[in-house]
């Protein structure tokens, strides 16, 4: 069953560009990772799931509910981390938690407790006294206490230190292992790279890909580093060279003979070949589609 | 309830700020009304020889040799301006402060319906209307009991009644604005309650602007009239419901469609 689908999802503000005839469909056990940069409509595609901004025209579904009509239904099992931690200033951070889980009317206590303790959260103090990173873990606390179906997580790492994203990952596996779906949406490539099984790819307000992140991983362009030589052979077609002092670096679709026949005549010192990263594959489709105007 | 809760917890000091104001401008007037008793009936005669500026505020009805005159216009003042103006920005903010502190993505995201939030925090804000102009009352009579004066009941309750529907009114108008915008709220909340003050005031002076009594709460809530003539008028208070009505049902259906940004 798909946990969350989107048909042709719109949402245009004025002249801005917002999202357009959005298709995104992810299913249920999925760990979902969303990926674009800055403004290309990742928040504006959750806002819009949420409830908190009604699409110009398109559906979508949560839980097979509609976001407009059902939204009270569907955000009882939905827990969601805003990119930008913001609440009540003059509330202590105990009290924040504890309005969250009333709301849901929930007793959540031996939840909190324990994500509390994990995140080595202070909850005595107030909001405003609180570093962006510690506003981070009382949304990943307010996101996860109920146990949601569905976790929503828009930018959730920006903030935290190191260690917290490494608690916080493992919180989010443990919550996937338990059955939960997770729609991590990220710029951070590794992230997505390390903890989702499928990803969709978004820019300018479309979806530009969305594969199994091990397929988007895997194209037929390989990075080939050679060593030893300071010029790219002219008979091989490259994208994305970078040259330096004593070695070239490439991305490389061709036939494989052609490389291996065309190393062997140069005076090469060391070579490898290997997968390119999901940040060159974002690249490559970023740019792709820039050239293509 | 729970919204309902958080806003009287995070707005209490607020309100106590406002009540002791009023409560304590209030409570001198009266204090001081035995000192002033003996010079004021010189003054009445003064006043009822100024003409156009005496009606302005209502002072040629009232006798400030009396008590219920002279606090029927200190309240006109303090009770009109401060509750008004409690009113007036409390309200205007109640909607429009989660947009602003940018807390509406949080709020909104929890399972609960925007009309919900919406009920809970016009209650809210009627609540602390309410008890203030209470805790007012209550002080007022401890004040009339300590200088000695007797209370007119009638007069006392139905000029407290006119100013707590007044207050009503304005917060109910403040609060259909508020969900219509999201920063401004203090220049907006101060601009309203303000605006329908001077109008009272225009209409009190001349003739030609007397439609405006139809529009400014301010004009059933004139203590000259209600003091002098005992009762207060029931055709201008409907409409002010009226009013009070549209400014709530416009912010119900502006708010509850609204896309909030954050």
């Amino acid at each position: 069953m798909a946990v969350i689908k989107t048909i042709s999802l719109t949402k245009s503000y004025g002249k801005a560009r917002g999202i357009t005839d959005l298709d995104l469909t992810v299913n249920e056990g999925d760990y979902f990772g969303f990926i674009g940069p800055n403004g290309a409509g990742k928040s504006t595609t959750i806002r819009t799931l949420l409830g908190l901004i009604s699409p110009t025209s398109g559906r979508a579904e949560i839980f097979g509910r509609d976001v407009t009509k059902d939204k009270q239904r569907i955000l009882a099992d939905v827990g969601y981390m805003p990119s930008e931690a913001v609440f009540y200033n003059s509330m202590s951070v105990k009290d924040v938690i504890a309005f969250s889980a009333r709301l849901r009317r929930k007793d959540c206590s031996q939840e909190a407790k324990k994500l509390c303790e994990r995140l080595s959260l202070d909850i005595s103090k107030r909001i405003e006294e609180l570093s962006l990173g510690n506003r981070k873990k009382v949304a990943i606390v307010c996101a996860m206490q109920h146990k949601p179906k569905l976790c929503i997580l828009d930018e959730p790492t920006s903030g935290l230190d190191p260690l917290m994203q490494k608690e916080f990952f493992e919180i989010l596996r443990e919550r996937h292992n338990d059955g939960a779906a997770v729609f991590l949406s990220s710029h951070v490539l590794s992230e997505i790279q390390h903890n989702c099984i499928n990803a969709a790819i978004i820019k300018e307000g479309r979806i530009i890909a969305r594969d199994s992140v091990e397929n988007l991983s895997k194209t037929s362009a390989k990075r080939v580093t050679m060593h030893g030589i300071s010029v790219i052979p002219e008979k091989l077609a490259v994208r994305s060279a970078e040259i330096s002092e004593n070695s070239v670096s490439f991305l490389y679709s061709g036939n494989i003979k052609e490389l291996l026949a065309c190393a062997a005549e140069l005076p090469l010192s060391d070579m490898t070949i290997t997968e390119p990263g999901l940040d060159e594959i974002f690249m490559h489709y970023y740019e792709k589609d820039g050239e293509s105007r | 309830m729970t919204v309902y809760i958080k806003e009287l917890k995070q707005s209490l000091k607020a309100w106590c700020i406002w009540t002791g104001a009023i409560v304590f401008m209030l409570l001198v007037c009266i204090l001081i009304f035995p000192e002033m008793k003996n010079q004021m009936e010189n003054v009445t005669d003064v006043f009822a020889d100024m003409g156009g500026f005496t009606a302005a505020f209502g002072m040629d009805k009232l006798n400030f040799g009396e008590i219920m005159g002279f606090y029927g216009t200190e309240c006109g003042n303090v009770l009109g301006i401060g509750g008004g103006f409690f009113a007036a920005l409390t309200a205007a903010a109640v909607l429009s402060c989660e947009e602003k502190n940018r807390t509406a993505e949080f709020l909104f995201t929890h399972p609960i319906s925007r009309s919900s939030v919406l009920i809970q925090k016009l209650l809210s804000v009627y609540t602390r209307i309410i008890a203030m102009n209470i805790v007012i009352m209550a002080v007022s009579a401890v004040g009339f009991a300590a200088i000695g004066e007797k209370i007119e009941l009638r007069e006392f309750l139905l000029l407290h009644l006119a100013y707590a529907v007044l207050q009503l009114e304005i917060g109910s108008v403040c609060f259909g604005v508020s969900a219509f915008i999201r920063r401004g709220s203090i220049g907006i909340g101060i601009g309203i309650a303000f605006a329908l003050y001077f109008m009272n005031i225009v209409c009190n002076i001349s003739e030609q602007a007397e439609a405006l009594k139809y529009i400014t709460p301010f004009a059933y809530a004139e203590a000259s009239d209600i003091i002098s003539k005992s009762e207060i008028d029931i055709r201008l208070i409907l409409i002010g419901c009226a009013y009070s009505a549209a400014g709530v049902v416009i912010g119900f259906a502006k708010y509850t469609k609204k896309d909030l940004s954050v």
